[in-house]
């Protein structure tokens, strides 16, 4: 377990020294004039690019995981099935297609790529955060009513610190892939640093091209830092062996 | 004190898993409600802090009927141990122990003394355990804490549904011991679920038998083995019953009842707190004529003979 669990970081950091690598040779090559040049339109696309990904991602997170808190409630049961194949449905549907309903239906600009964004990043929360807490052993929450705690208190001091690790692992699913999503979001009139890309593409420049997709990237891992890091504050110590050996394998 | 009523559970309408069933568990005793699997005995014991609602009849805790009392109220005062512990992974062992006195709000230094002291109690160094998290104690630790976490509150009554059931038989039986040492200490009234007759005798001051929901029989350990109330008793505690009445007796009870003889040859000595099945498995192994009883003070008191303890079983099963 711990073996592999090496190799899946060992492949992590090879995969960042790639990045980085290719990262000095774009920019001795120049690639990255574009950010100089016009470094306060870059700006305000970088932060167009952050505030797509928060929003759509706050909101996902929002309705997620009390939704798989409902589904898992005994009285509710039987909402768990149509619930989960509706989040699929919404995972189902290519990017492309959603972002050309969402400009059927609601028009172009920031709402309308912020809706595509949310609609991507519900299905991976909502799994993980009902996955999470079936995963519970029925044994502890039992225990926990037997001591005279209510339901309420059984959810917030057993059930949810218990699912913590899969609940965290799919938000972070979740942000990583919509920052890369979020770069979809030029199309709809949502701005982001999509712009610089598909510049980069009408124009055929690396410069564009290069100044867009570089930082994107280093958004992504930024978060995906950033979350982990969150990950290991929130997630109680105790469950730190029981996730380590699920994230292994 | 708790007194069960002609209780009765029926699940979805189908057979009673527990049929109309009346005893009284008298104060700081321990009974254990024994039978084969699926006779009901952890159904009547959720019954008791109302995680299973009863069908028919009534449950007395301190003559208070349980139905009259608030659920989550009338749970923080009973003790909860289940076979798998249900420890907190989440939670230190000191937050785990201290579970229930937090919900019901003591201050601080009130639930941390309380921690300091059951794992006196418990055997366990408080400081080693404090910050450490149940997946790393060993199985037999992660029992005892489960033990502690229930007495935490100082409950009158505490439940145990096969605590030491998922544990070997060594650890077992020292957890058993141990137990009984604190028992003696704070007095609860216990309700012990086992499937495991020779725990029921050692843990048992009376010993409920079940089968398909019915009582069968509920009795002293001894009188159970003495005088089983019918067939079924009788098959259930085995053919053997005799030799597991003798650990219910100690030497000390032979030599109160019969006259020793002086001592005869210098022999192996025992103390007057060994248990009578012992002493049997000593004459046995050890090929023994007569072992020598001492007493405190290592003084020799008499000798016994195999026919001393015989003759002993005899006249004690006549007067139960
Ligand atoms: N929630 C339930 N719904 C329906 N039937 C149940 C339920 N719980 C228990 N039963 C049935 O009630 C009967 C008694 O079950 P119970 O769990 O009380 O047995 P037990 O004596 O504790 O057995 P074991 O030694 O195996 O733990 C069994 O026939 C069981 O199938
Ligand atoms: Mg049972």
């Amino acid at each position: 377990m711990t073996n592999k669990r090496k190799i899946s970081t060992f492949i992590r950091y090879f995969f960042y020294g790639i990045v980085l690598v290719f990262f000095l040779w774009a920019f001795i090559q120049g690639h990255f004039s574009i950010i100089f040049e016009q470094t306060d339109e870059f700006l305000r696309l970088l932060r167009q690019h952050v505030l797509l990904v928060l929003v759509s991602s706050l909101l996902a997170v929002g309705i997620a995981i009390p939704a798989g808190i409902l589904v898992t409630r005994p009285a509710f049961r039987k909402l768990e099935w149509p619930v989960l194949n509706l989040a699929n449905l919404g995972q189902t549907i290519p990017s492309i297609a959603i972002l050309a309903l969402v400009m059927t239906y609601l028009g172009i600009g920031f709402n309308s790529a912020v809706f595509a964004l949310f609609v991507f990043s519900i299905l991976p929360v909502l799994r993980n955060t009902v996955a999470g807490l079936n995963s519970v052993d029925p044994a502890l929450k039992d225990a926990a009513k037997g001591m005279g705690f209510t339901s309420s208190q059984i959810l917030f001091k057993v059930e949810m610190p218990n699912a913590a690790y899969p609940i965290m692992a799919g938000i972070r699913t979740a942000m990583v892939m919509n920052v890369g999503s979020a770069a979809l979001a030029y199309l709809v009139g949502g701005g982001g640093l999509g712009d610089f890309i598909f510049t980069g593409i009408v124009m055929q420049s690396q410069e564009y091209l290069i100044s867009g997709a570089v930082p994107v990237t280093l958004l992504a891992i930024c978060i995906d830092f950033l979350l982990r890091f969150i990950e290991k504050i929130t997630v109680s110590k105790g469950l730190r062996r029981s996730a380590e050996t699920a994230e292994a394998s | 004190m708790i007194e069960f009523k002609n209780v009765t559970k029926t699940y979805d309408g189908k057979v009673n898993a527990v049929d109309d069933v009346s005893f009284t568990v008298p104060q700081g005793n321990i009974a254990v409600f024994l039978g084969p699997s699926g006779c009901g005995k952890t159904t009547l014991l959720r019954m008791v802090n109302r995680l299973v609602p009863i069908t028919k009849g009534e449950i007395f805790i301190d003559g208070e009927q349980t139905n009259s009392l608030n659920e989550i109220q009338l749970r923080r005062n009973i003790g909860y141990v289940i076979q798998s512990n249900g420890l907190f992974p989440n939670m230190t062992i000191e937050d785990n122990v201290t579970v229930v006195p937090k919900l019901l709000g003591w201050d601080k230094e009130k639930m941390r003394n309380r921690f300091f002291e059951l794992m006196e109690l418990i055997g366990l160094k408080p400081d080693d355990f404090r910050k450490r998290y149940p997946h790393e104690l060993s199985g037999g630790q992660q029992q005892r804490i489960g033990i502690a976490r229930a007495m935490a509150a100082d409950p009158p009554v505490m439940l145990m549904d096969e605590p030491f059931g998922a544990l070997d038989p060594i650890i077992r039986s020292h957890l058993q011991k141990e137990f009984l040492q604190i028992q003696k200490e704070v007095q609860k009234t216990i309700l012990f679920v086992s499937h495991d007759i020779d725990e029921a005798i050692t843990m048992g001051d009376q010993v409920a038998i079940f089968k398909d929901g019915r009582l069968m029989q509920y009795d002293a350990p001894d009188d159970i083995l003495a005088n089983p109330a019918n067939e079924f008793v009788s098959t259930f505690v085995g053919s053997d019953r005799a030799i597991k009445s003798l650990g219910l007796h100690t030497v000390a009870d032979l030599v109160n009842q019969l006259k020793v003889t002086p001592v005869a040859a210098d022999s192996r000595q025992i103390s007057l707190k060994t248990d009578l099945r012992q002493i049997l498995s000593i004459f046995f192994n050890e090929g023994y004529e007569e072992l020598v009883v001492v007493d405190e003070e290592k003084k020799p008191m008499g000798s016994i003979t195999i026919q001393d303890v015989q003759k002993y079983l005899h006249q004690t099963n006549q007067s139960a």
